[in-house]
């Protein structure tokens, strides 16, 4: 059996199909678009390609919206330091307690700046009270930011829903999109979001590329100025090949939506149906019917995530935990602890996370060693003894340490 | 993912005395489930002659907490008490060749469970003044408490400070704009304001580093006048090593490699590829070319495969 990777959500394999695609623009078509010459003829065509399969994938109205960036983060913080550039007397954004880094951080630190950033919690499934977003909403908001589905548990957040109501209260939004985008469908000209973050990693596509969607006739502000390219929106010379790749891989994308959700998720639903059954005191986390189909984060209770992964690398499988020593901060996954996880779980969730590439023997093999590996390291807790949990395990082992 | 020493996978993938101790007479128990480590640690101790017989662990927590318990049984074994507690964290980490500075705590955290089991065993109520914090320096696996206190204790001021009082910032200086956000919160708390430009400019720092006696190189060196650079800027760091308890001595010089004898707590110290990289740094800086520093007892292989 060859290694199994079911870490899609960190990052995928590009597709074969892609790399061809980008090989003319490394060895041949290797001119600057902005020249005259023929190194250079052909690459205008390979980008308006590409920028029409990106839209195809999302769904907007014209390809113009679309705007090439090096990967997701710059993409939010384009996002982000542009509603705020335009609007500069709305000093407050709105935002979730559960965002990608690339969002939180830049909230900080505006935050340290004088700006007011209303985090909205979450439930223990991971759901948003609407009521309490609505009422945040004013003319002093410059932006609302919400994940359209998250990276760790895979919820999708009404963003549709979220985009009208602040449209109607004349409030700018944004989706960071990267985990969404080319699993789920999507026709953002339909919706009021106004801008979209997606990351061509995450689907097929090489890493360092990634695309701000920005409706036609939203204002905006360019973070990297000094260049006509991207019509001014976005300054540098265009990395040609990536965005050709990520055009394919859109494409392709759209070509699996629906394989994605239908065998992709049957895939993830027998694992993980599979593992609650077979480990005792596991259980799944976020909101299990409004989900990514290629995710699933399973708590482990009384053992750690790090080790669990150490166990499953040894028997050759691939995934990622939100646990706290795999960050190298101390305390577990801010999404773990916004969904008030106990401690005792928080640490020891793992995340499996498919793609079109994955097989059902790959989940058969990964149902053969996960009890094994859970039994494991229980022996070595201190907070089991036997085949279950010690009797009230938080007082039972109480260690003396602030 | 981490880059742990095949000596922590190891113990990590073949633990050493899990479980608990059946006759234990002594336990201690450390660690923090918030934190994500905590650690049971069962002794069976030799009543007349104080010998631990027996150690055993019960640990939550990642690889590394669980390879630095594993190894910590099988040290402590055979030991007087007493000497189970001369024995260090570092001890620990050496022990299992190393580990990343995000995972030193993890060798803390056994070095605890130790004390807080003796502790246990003699009738003594043991407490635990530690606390952690954030970790801010990579280099020097510094944390935020740490840090806080050095600040509040000395009077830091400055950047430059912090790195002269807990070595925090001495390497990468990537962390200096989380020791500024530190300085600002603790210096606002003692009801002062955090001045940026109070900090020396890099220009001064460089002038404050490079002790004036020794001149920047201008000219192409001969072989001779190299290596007699090299000496005198290794001499003038020599003070600073030594007052970590080290040392170092230039052993030979091969063209723009210098083999320096790394002695005393540099020795085997897990800081000491850094320190080796600080003094390449430095003699680069006066040398004005590329000078590469290899600690001399790696010296023997190389001139082998020269001779090959």
């Amino acid at each position: 059996m060859s290694d199994i990777y079911l870490d899609n959500n960190a990052t995928t394999k590009v597709d074969r199909a892609v790399v061809d695609a980008m090989m003319p623009y490394f060895l041949e078509q290797y001119g600057n678009p902005s020249s005259i010459h023929k190194f250079a003829d052909g690459v205008a065509r390979g980008l308006k390609q590409a920028r029409q399969q990106v839209q195809a994938l999302i769904g907007c109205e014209h390809d113009s919206e679309i705007i090439f960036t090096s990967c997701g983060t710059e993409s939010n913080t384009t996002a982000i330091l542009s509603a705020i550039k335009c609007q500069p007397n709305r000093k407050e954004i709105i935002t979730t307690m559960v965002e990608h880094p690339a969002i939180l951080g830049v909230c900080d630190q505006l935050e340290k700046d004088g700006y007011t950033i209303h985090r909205l919690p979450v439930d223990k499934c991971g759901r948003l009270n609407l009521e309490s977003y609505k009422k945040m909403l004013s003319e002093n908001v410059a932006l609302v930011t919400v994940m359209w589905a998250n990276n760790e548990t895979g919820t999708l957040f009404p963003v549709i829903e979220m985009a009208e109501l602040a449209n109607a209260a004349g409030v700018m939004f944004h989706t960071d999109a990267v985990q969404a985008v080319g699993k789920i469908p999507m026709m953002l000209a339909d919706t009021k979001i106004d801008m979209l973050s997606l990351s061509g990693h995450k689907l097929h596509s090489p890493k360092g590329i990634g695309v701000l969607y920005l409706r036609r006739g939203v204002r905006y502000r360019p973070l990297l100025r000094g260049g006509h390219q991207e019509r001014g929106r976005r300054a540098g010379t265009e990395n040609t090949a990536s965005i050709v790749g990520l055009g394919k891989a859109c494409e392709l994308a759209l070509q699996h939506i629906e394989f994605e959700n239908t065998k992709v998720k049957a895939m993830r639903d027998r694992l993980e149906r599979g593992i609650i059954d077979s480990v005792p005191h596991s259980f799944v986390t976020g909101d299990l019917n409004n989900r990514l189909p290629n995710t699933t984060d399973i708590a482990f209770e009384y053992i750690e995530g790090e080790s669990i992964l150490m166990l499953l690398n040894k028997a050759g499988i691939a995934a990622s935990s939100g646990s706290a020593c795999t960050s190298g901060s101390l305390e577990p996954s801010h999404v773990m602890r916004a969904m008030d996880i106990p401690y005792t779980a928080a640490h020891g969730t793992i995340r499996f996370s498919f793609s079109r590439y994955n097989s059902m023997s790959e989940v058969d093999e990964v149902l053969k060693v996960m009890p094994g590996i859970a039994a494991t390291l229980r022996k070595l807790s201190p907070y089991w003894s036997g085949d279950a949990p010690v009797a009230n395990p938080e007082q039972a082992f109480a260690p003396t340490y602030s | 993912m981490w880059d742990y020493s095949d000596t922590v996978k190891e113990h990590f993938f073949n633990p050493k005395n899990a479980g608990a101790v059946a006759d234990a007479n002594a336990t201690g128990e450390v660690g923090s489930i918030s934190c994500g480590d905590a650690l049971r640690l069962t002794l069976k101790v030799d009543d007349e002659s104080e010998i631990i017989l027996e150690a055993g662990f019960q640990t939550f927590g990642c690889g590394s907490a669980i390879a630095s318990s594993s190894v910590l049984t099988e040290i402590i074994k055979g030991m007087t008490l007493d000497e189970a507690l001369k024995v260090t964290n570092q001890d620990i980490a050496d022990q299992l060749e190393g580990l990343p500075p995000e995972k030193m705590h993890c060798s803390v955290m056994g070095r605890e469970a130790l004390q807080a089991a003796i502790a246990n065993y003699r009738g003594e109520e043991w407490r635990d003044d530690h606390e952690e914090g954030a970790l801010i320096c990579k280099c020097f696996a510094i944390d935020a408490v740490m840090i806080e206190e050095m600040v509040w204790a000395n009077k830091l001021r400055t950047v430059e400070d912090v790195t002269n009082f807990t070595k925090a910032g001495g390497g990468c200086a990537a962390c200096h704009e989380d020791i500024e956000a530190i300085l600002e919160k603790v210096l606002a708390e003692k009801g002062e304001k955090f001045d940026p430009s109070v900090c020396s400019k890099p220009e001064d720092k460089q002038k404050a580093a490079t002790p004036e006696k020794i001149a920047a190189v201008k000219t192409p060196l001969t072989n001779l006048q190299r290596i007699k650079k090299i000496e005198e800027v290794l001499e003038s760091l020599r003070p600073a090593l030594m007052a970590d308890g080290g040392d170092a001595e230039l052993v030979e010089v091969i063209g723009n490699t210098a083999y320096v004898n790394m002695t005393g707590a540099c020795n085997g110290c897990s800081m000491a590829a850094m320190t080796i990289a600080g003094i390449q740094q430095r003699l680069m800086e006066v040398m004005g070319e590329f000078i590469k520093v290899v600690p001399a007892s790696e010296m023997k292989k190389l001139v082998n495969i020269e001779v090959a």
